[in-house]
């Protein structure tokens, strides 16, 4: 009991002291996390009006399987992205396995499903009324795309920040295709699964105190937006 | 030439028929009013004029051309017109960005668009909320909005779906007031949907009744409101009184008209023998209580059944052997002392009544003619 109570005190330490490992382990986590949320949203939103704009034969299984893939286990997604980017995968040759690029491919394709599917849902919240006065206004197809992405900005900022919230605290994807290397791929997720197997409790306590608060402002964002 | 023209329209929602056969063509600067209860296929028939949906059979035409089922075109012809739809849909941005939406979609330059929202805010009164968001409007500041937003584009033709429903006196007022402006100054072709008769009278240089998806009379405010074309329509524009009868005899453009118990004259030229209803507005009827002398030539003894207040007039229910209904000032009910089983006299003009024949009404013709 002592020992974690100490662990405990010397990972407060390693915070208030503004430890360089655990900053550098957390900015890179907020910038892989970051980076690879901002690039599925950029894939997500366009992609996700022109699935709710148009409608074609298989729609809705087309939903209900991206419904299905917001619980998309991480080690699935990692050993995909694994296997694409070994040296015999058909990616090999790009030789970016086991780097942070890697690690953005890998969170992207986790996000995907629930950033597609939330801005699909945030673009039905939008009625049907002020589409037709968009378009009796005289938007062209993409202009009403734009003005219904305007129209749901709250659902759809939601949906991103849900993601980044997924992006950030998955382990099993960062694990499998980052390496976990000091320096370069770590994490706070990956950390704190090493450390603790190691032993060493306080890297761990404090890296998980940040990821708790972290999650905290998330959801405080969250909750904001969905006042509006 | 006409601007819009509309060829043997129909329309269905899955299996049901909403239009049916409609034809009508709408010159440039005209007013035309759609007029029919609600549930007749107004706002569809808008809607497909507006390119909104594609008709079911049929052509519409825009200044000459038929449009495309799809494409780049569609766009084109719509950003030539504007539709208010009858609940107003405000974006959820500024009042301004609202305003400004129509224009920025059509290129139209900033320090132009600045400019013409800022003139079309004046116009509408709305200039004071210019960066309020534009939800926490009232019912009628979003009403103004909206057509302000679809006004300021300077659209060819203004599409109008119950542009007053549901709004008190004033906004009611406020909201004519500026598409009086837009007829006058604009010369802007508009066609409003409608259930508010006198707001198609006063506005409309031509108005269509739509009763049940089909158009069934079209003609000027007073040939609709005072020569119907049949007994629904009749009905709808408020001509209460309908009372079957057959024409008895026809001199000098008066004819008799037999109801069973009694003689009704009219000014017609309907030939003797026919079978018709005989229409008359409650608003045309007299009470007195005395045989009066004035010039009316029908005059009935009757026994008051009920009386309604609707406000400033009073509806009274009168029992002559056949029913009337005839509406009053609430000044004259108060003094003639109208209450149940008074006995009056109900006089009405051989010109306020409407001769509509029975059988075969595609055959107007000699209705046309009076």
């Amino acid at each position: 009991m002592t020992e974690i109570w100490h662990a405990l005190i010397r990972a407060i330490e390693l915070l208030v002291s503004l430890d360089p490992e655990v900053m550098e382990i957390v900015w890179r986590s907020l910038r892989v996390s970051g980076i690879s949320c901002l690039l599925a949203s950029l894939l997500c939103l366009p992609l996700g009006s022109l699935i709710h704009f148009h409608s074609f034969p298989g729609k809705r299984a087309l939903i209900n399987i991206i419904q299905t893939l917001f619980s998309l286990p991480t080690v699935i997604v990692g050993l995909f992205v694994f296997v694409l980017f070994s040296q015999a995968g058909p990616l090999g040759k790009a030789g970016i396995l086991f780097t942070p690029t890697v690690m953005v491919i890998g969170q992207m394709i986790l996000i995907t499903p629930l950033l597609l599917g939330f801005t699909i849902s945030a673009l039905s919240g939008v009625s049907k009324e002020i589409v037709d006065t968009a378009t009796s206004l005289g938007a062209s197809g993409f202009q009403t795309a734009l003005l219904m992405l305007k129209e749901a900005r709250f659902a759809v900022l939601a949906a991103v920040i849900m993601g980044f919230g997924r992006a950030l605290s998955e382990v099993g994807c960062a694990m499998m295709v980052g390496g976990n290397i000091k320096g370069f791929t770590r994490v706070i997720t990956t950390t704190i699964s090493l450390e603790t197997s190691k032993g060493e409790l306080e890297l761990s306590i404090a890296l998980g105190i940040i990821l708790l608060l972290l999650a905290l402002v998330i959801n405080i964002a969250l909750n904001r937006l969905q006042q509006r | 030439m006409s601007l819009i023209k509309v060829v043997d329209l129909s329309h269905n929602y899955s299996e049901r028929r909403v239009l049916e056969n409609i034809t009508l063509s709408i010159a440039k600067g005209e007013v035309f009013a759609l007029i029919g209860p609600t549930g007749v296929g107004k706002t569809t028939l808008l809607r497909l004029i507006d390119l909104l949906e594609i008709p079911s059979s049929g052509e519409i035409y825009f200044d000459g051309r038929c449009i495309p089922e799809s494409g780049k075109q569609r766009v084109e012809i719509r950003r030539r017109m504007a539709f208010v739809l009858q609940k107003p849909q405000v974006f959820n941005l500024s009042v301004y960005d609202n305003i400004a939406c129509g224009l920025r979609w059509r290129g139209e330059k900033k320090d132009r668009i600045a400019e013409k929202v800022d003139r079309i805010l004046e116009t509408v009164d709305l200039r004071g909320y210019k960066n309020r968001n534009a939800r926490t409007l009232s019912g009628g500041e979003a009403q103004r909005l909206a057509l302000a937003r679809a006004a300021v584009v300077e659209p060819e033709v203004l599409l109008l779906d119950e542009p007053t429903a549901n709004l008190d006196p004033i906004s009611t007022e406020k909201i004519e007031q500026f598409i009086s402006y837009l007829i006058r100054q604009r010369n802007t072709t508009i066609i409003m949907a409608t259930h508010d008769m006198s707001q198609g009278q006063h506005l409309a240089d031509k108005i269509g009744v739509l009763l049940n998806g089909r158009i069934v009379q079209i003609g000027d405010a007073r040939e609709v409101f005072r020569l119907p074309q049949d007994e629904e329509v009749a009905k709808f524009v408020g001509m209460e009184n309908i009372i079957a009868g057959r024409v008895t005899a026809n001199a000098g453009g008066i004819v008799m008209v037999d109801t069973g118990n009694n003689v009704i004259q009219a000014v017609s030229g309907c030939p003797v023998g026919e079978e018709v209803n005989v229409g008359i507005r409650p608003e045309d009827i007299i009470l007195a209580l005395s045989k009066s002398e004035s010039s009316a030539r029908n005059c009935f003894r009757g026994e008051v059944a009920k009386v309604t207040s609707l406000g400033p007039v009073s509806r009274v229910e009168i029992n002559c052997g056949f029913p009337l209904v005839a509406l009053v000032t609430r000044i004259s009910a108060e003094v003639l002392n109208l209450q149940n089983g008074r006995e009056v006299y109900a006089s009405f003009k051989a010109a306020g009544v409407h001769l509509i024949r029975k059988e075969n009404r595609q055959n107007l013709s000699w209705q046309r003619r009076q």
